[in-house]
């Protein structure tokens, strides 16, 4: 070793030694890209490729002409739901509708979800009293419930936020708390030997470090909230149709191709919702974090 | 103890009053483990005491209940002054914090002021040789730069005592030949008291005034080392006969300890 590697012997830091260190990112090498391109373009395209012929077989060489209104061919439900107007209005009407409510569920079980989980960290007398609840809320079959939410409070707008919030509550709330605890004990003994208080502990310690899995929270129940606005609006039958009750209508008067877009409908909102809350969570994260890398 | 620290600070370390004081101090776990069994010893100011002993002898109890962490089931405890360093093998920075915000960290835990933290922080940064990576985040870094990182955090309180707890036994043995040569400089520059846990006889005895050893558990202290040679200590002092009869001797108390 030269006198350069040594960094204070006179208290002025040498910059060799550092770059030793420093961990230098390599540009990834011709395969190395090539294998991505494959892997992140190429192999879900040959694989949409794949699903679209393999509809139109059903719908044209499995299915008899009288039968094809089962599964009609993909152009069809396209010109159906796309190419029509009034039918592109009323879809998207609903959609709004149910957008709204999953929404606004989604952000009042965050809230609430949040808070409970930061209380529950802090004694376990409040664990205990509260976690028995959030397990009943998310075991209860939500279709039990729907019909006496619709009773108390009216069939209404409200009515369907809530459907959604209960739906979605409970992954914020173990997500959040499972984040919360996290901190190495190493790193709660930094904070108890120089004096931290309680809320200095959660402030600076304890919230940090639960982000990322908070946001997992948040990604499911993204999905969860979609399903709670629909199930309640499907049920409902009342007040001003979402994509549920549009799902229900289009069954009845066998619009099959409609029924098919409802449903892509509803699956892009809860794919949109979850991709949201995926990218904001990578953002917040992804400078520190080592998973934010791995997946968007 | 009738002189402050202050005024102790450019003494010889005889004339320094201690810092670290154990007498007789016995742990016993409350699942019955019984750790350390009647440990008496104290560090000055100025010294450097390393700790050598069998896994799970109770060296790391030792600092933990130096630091107040754990009560001492029997026996005193006294510490000059509260304000400690304590570094674990683990750097523990908090990864969403760039390096000059895990360095303000204490700082802000004692409602320092904040320019003054900002011009504190900056002095520990380029003093362990950090200055450029501020901004990094410790996940950008390698394990010798976050243990500098670990180190500058503490420093920022200017302790009278350092509790090391085997803060290098992770690296690789060049960057650990490194940053004990550049924790020697700290050593003299600073002037802190330190006690060092560590497994390794060689770094024990290149950075220290004394090396006490250990025997199982329960933990004893069974010989300590007064360590003669001269700081600023040279890189190559590793290479002399000396040093290889010191640890020799170290080496040799252990294992009769088994
Ligand atoms: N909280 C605890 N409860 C019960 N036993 C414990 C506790 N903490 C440590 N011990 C036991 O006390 C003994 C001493 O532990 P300690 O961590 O101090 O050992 P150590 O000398 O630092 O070991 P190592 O060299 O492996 O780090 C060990 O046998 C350990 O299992
Ligand atoms: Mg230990």
């Amino acid at each position: 070793m030269t006198s350069e590697d040594q960094l204070v012997r006179d208290g002025t830091p040498s910059t060799a030694a550092k770059e030793a260190e420093t961990f230098i990112p390599q540009p990834e090498q011709g395969r190395g890209r090539l294998a991505r391109t494959l892997v992140t373009v190429a192999a879900p395209a040959g694989f949409f490729v794949l699903f679209v012929t393999g509809w139109y077989l059903v719908s044209y060489v499995l299915l008899t002409p009288r039968r094809r209104f089962l599964m009609p061919p993909p152009h069809e439900i396209i010109a159906e739901g796309f190419g029509k107007s009034d039918n592109l209005i009323q879809i998207l009407t609903g959609l709004w509708q149910t957008t709204r409510v999953a929404f606004l569920g989604l952000i009042i079980a965050i809230a609430i979800g949040l808070v409970l989980a930061t209380l529950m960290s802090q004694a376990r007398w409040i664990e205990n009293s509260v976690y028995p609840y959030a397990v009943v809320l998310q075991t209860v079959p939500i279709i039990a419930l729907v019909p006496l939410i619709g009773l108390w409070f009216d069939y209404n707008f409200q009515a369907r936020v809530i459907v959604s919030v209960i739906i979605s509550l409970f992954p914020i709330i173990t997500n959040t708390l499972f984040g919360l605890r996290s901190a190495d004990s190493s790193h709660h003994d930094l904070f108890t030997l120089h004096g931290a208080t309680r809320m200095t502990r959660l402030r600076k310690l304890m919230i940090p470090g639960s982000v990322p899995a908070m946001f997992t929270g948040f990604r499911i129940s993204a999905g969860l909230s979609v399903i709670g606005a629909i199930v309640s609006d499907f049920f409902f039958r009342q007040g001003a149709p979402g994509i549920g009750r549009l799902l229900d209508i289009y069954r009845l008067n066998i619009q099959m191709e409609m029924l098919y877009v409802a449903i892509f409908w509803s699956s892009m909102l809860g794919v949109v919702m979850f991709w949201g809350f995926g990218l904001v969570g990578n953002l917040l994260t992804r400078k520190w974090h080592d998973a934010s890398l791995a997946r968007g | 103890m009738g002189k402050t620290l202050a005024d102790t600070q450019d003494d010889a370390v005889d004339g320094a009053s201690p810092v670290l004081q154990f007498r007789e101090v016995t742990k016993v776990f409350p699942d019955g483990t019984h750790a350390l069994n009647n440990i008496t010893f104290e560090v000055r100011r100025g010294e450097f005491v390393s700790i050598v002993g069998p896994s799970g002898c109770g060296k790391s109890t030792i600092l933990r209940i130096a630091s107040g962490l754990l009560p001492a089931t029997h026996g005193d405890v006294a510490l000059a002054d509260d304000n400690i360093g304590y570094v674990f093998q683990d750097a523990t920075l908090l990864p969403w914090r760039t390096v000059r915000r895990n360095v303000e960290l204490f700082g802000e835990l004692h409602k320092v002021d904040k320019e003054e933290l900002t011009r504190i922080a900056q002095d520990a940064i380029d003093l362990v040789g950090l200055t450029d990576f501020e901004d990094h985040h410790p996940r950008r870094l390698s394990g010798g730069m976050k243990m500098r990182v670990s180190l500058a955090r503490s420093l920022t309180l200017n302790p009278g005592l350092f509790l090391f707890d085997e803060p290098f036994g992770a690296l690789d043995e060049l960057t650990r030949e490194r940053l004990n040569e550049e924790l020697l400089n700290l050593f003299l520059s600073e002037k802190f008291g330190a006690v060092f846990i560590t497994h390794s006889l060689y770094e024990a005895v290149f950075l220290s005034t004394r090396v006490i050893a250990m025997s199982p558990r329960p933990g004893r202290l069974i010989q300590e080392f007064h360590i003669p040679f001269e700081y600023p200590r040279h890189p190559e002092l590793r290479f002399e006969p000396e040093f290889a009869e010191m640890t020799g001797k170290v080496s040799a108390a252990l294992r009769a300890g088994q």
